[in-house]
């Protein structure tokens, strides 16, 4: 008999928890909003759902509806990441200047 | 056919989940922090380019990330960093209604997910937690998203019975889903009723939650759009969905829980709502007339010229008013006259975690400059003038008054300081709506107007 791979799912996942915890805790306050917007980013993971859903072997009304969730969440990933880069962008200028003086 | 073996693409998915966590691990320093966002990005790339290779319609597919990835750029590149929390929350929403959009998709035809047909108990209960998550997640952070840009009041709506609705919502969403498990393989009209009363819930638990506890929601929901994701990766079988969903769950949690403290309020209560409705009431009524200094700006920018050192504690009305790259020009001025002008930052300053920091980036304040609250206390004592900008609870010796509605929340003990300059639109309470004995105090200088305005004159009276 194996194990139901729900069983593995869930030691994934109370591990992810526990990394999550623990890398979050170290993040320095001064960066707590750059923080909230990478996860957004990070939660548009589930692009990787949406495509799935948008590509069944025989397209239906599912697969519109997947290409909608493709288009919300890449929304997420894009705006997510270069948001969090203009906005780590501008505490490296002053680190730049910094240097200078 | 497929251009990657499974083995193939759930290594690719390891890969991926690595660099996640390397993005998070980045932001431990603002020198990191960078090479940690590349890492997201590459990890994002990775994954995407990966599951690309498993699907039928690529040109549909690409098409809409195409769309999604231009809005996305666009809104990343135009927005205001004073509007970060209304993009955040607008962001949390979508990732919510996608969670739903999968969940739904899942339902009408398993298969393309590679899940057994008819679909299996077990996977219903799992896409039962990813649809109800997802729709709570979006219909609150609609709610938080009008509340944060102003389109909608950010005073709490209360009613009677609104507890009590709830739970029976909750009770209803959670016989349909017994309803969607014990049923057909496509039991329909349960998952539809299930997913209509958790928008509805959504909707019911944001709207009682005030302004004032707005960094709490935002971070609560940014905790709900993580475990949402993690929700559809057990129906999907992904790991990486998990592990990705699990970081911003519990990052969002983590955020959450500081936030909650640093307002010394109980999770708990700030959910149920309604703070600053009531108590603002009854505080101001309760209050005589009492005498409190005035000033220019003019006098302020003289106090501040003669002073060895300055604290500027930014709050809210700064971010309001926009008046950062003023902030950063008194800065300069008085630095170029020998005064030391550092800035102390409360953790609810503003309206999202960090959000005053990114302010202060953003006129290229540099950080070395800017100070937590527990590394700066100590030093109030020592400063000559504390020139406090449009924030008041966070600052608020009643803090320290047993008895007190904030009794125990930690605030900047600006109250130490010689002298004491608070800008300020007027007279009126902060959230908590209490009044301020600092504000009172013989020490302090009120100077009356818009932070920006009154800035400038300052700058100008150096």
């Amino acid at each position: 008999m194996t194990v139901d791979p729900t069983i593995s799912f869930l030691t994934v996942f109370v591990l992810a928890v526990f990394v999550g915890y623990h890398v979050v805790w170290n993040v320095t306050p001064a960066l707590h909003t750059p923080l909230m917007s990478v996860t957004n980013a990070i939660s548009g993971i589930i692009l990787v759902g949406a495509m799935l859903a948008a590509s069944p072997a025989e397209s239906d009304w599912g697969a519109w509806l997947g290409a909608v969730a493709v288009a919300l969440a890449s929304i997420n990933v894009f705006g997510g990441f270069l948001v969090t880069q203009r906005m780590l962008e501008m505490f490296k200028r002053k680190e730049k200047k910094g240097e200078a003086k | 056919m497929n251009l990657l073996s499974p083995n193939e693409v759930g290594l690719a998915y390891l890969v991926a989940s690595v660099l996640f966590i390397l993005a998070l691990k980045g932001l431990s320093s603002p020198l990191t922090a960078r090479r940690g966002n590349v890492f997201g990005m590459t990890g994002m790339a990775l994954a995407v380019l990966t599951t690309l290779t498993l699907t039928h319609n690529a040109g549909l597919i690409l098409l809409a990330i195409a769309v999604g990835g231009v809005i996305g750029a666009v809104v990343a590149r135009r927005v205001q960093m004073t509007a970060m929390p209304e993009l955040v929350a607008f962001m949390h929403s979508l990732v919510g209604l996608a969670a739903v959009f999968i969940a739904v998709a899942a339902v009408n035809n398993p298969a393309s997910f590679g899940i057994h047909v008819p679909l299996p108990r077990g996977n219903r209960i799992e896409l039962f937690i990813g649809t109800f998550i997802g729709a709570m997640t979006w219909s609150g952070s609609v709610i938080a998203f009008f509340k944060l840009s102003g389109r909608m009041s950010g005073a709490p709506i209360v009613f009677r019975g609104q507890h009590m609705l709830n739970l029976l919502l909750a009770l209803a969403m959670l016989g349909c889903g017994i309803g969607f498990y014990l049923g057909d393989a496509q039991a329909w009209p349960p998952f539809a009723a299930m997913t209509a009363f958790a928008f509805l819930l959504g909707f019911l638990i944001i709207i009682p939650i005030g302004g004032a506890d707005m960094p709490v929601v935002i971070s609560m929901l940014n905790s709900y759009s993580g475990w949402a994701a993690a929700g559809i990766g057990f129906s999907l079988g992904n790991p990486m969905l998990i592990i990705a969903g699990s970081l911003v769950g519990s990052s969002g949690a983590i955020l959450s829980y500081i936030m909650c403290k640093a307002m010394n309020r109980p999770f708990l209560s700030v959910i149920l709502g309604g703070f600053g409705t009531e108590s603002g009431a009854v505080a101001a009524a309760g209050q005589a007339q009492r005498n409190y200094r005035s000033g220019s700006a003019d006098d302020a920018a003289f106090l501040m010229g003669n002073a060895d050192s300055v604290i500027i504690v930014p709050g809210y009305g700064l971010a309001v008013a926009r008046a950062q790259h003023a902030v950063k020009e008194l800065t300069l001025k008085l630095r170029e006259k020998g005064v030391s002008v550092r800035f102390a930052i409360h953790p609810v300053a503003g309206r999202m975690p960090g959000h005053m920091n990114v302010l202060l980036a953003e006129a290229e304040i540099p950080y070395e400059w800017v100070f937590e609250m527990d590394d700066i206390n100590s030093d109030f004592a020592n400063t000559d003038v504390v020139l406090v900008l449009g924030a008041n609870d966070v600052v608020n010796p009643a803090a320290h008054t047993p008895g007190s509605p904030i009794f125990g929340m930690p605030i900047l003990e600006v109250d130490k300081a010689r002298t004491v300059l608070v800008v300020k639109r007027s007279m009126a309470a902060g959230y908590a709506g209490l009044d301020n004995d600092l504000f009172y105090m013989d020490k302090t200088m009120m100077v009356f107007g818009d932070a920006k305005k009154v800035v400038e004159d300052m700058v100008k009276a150096l």
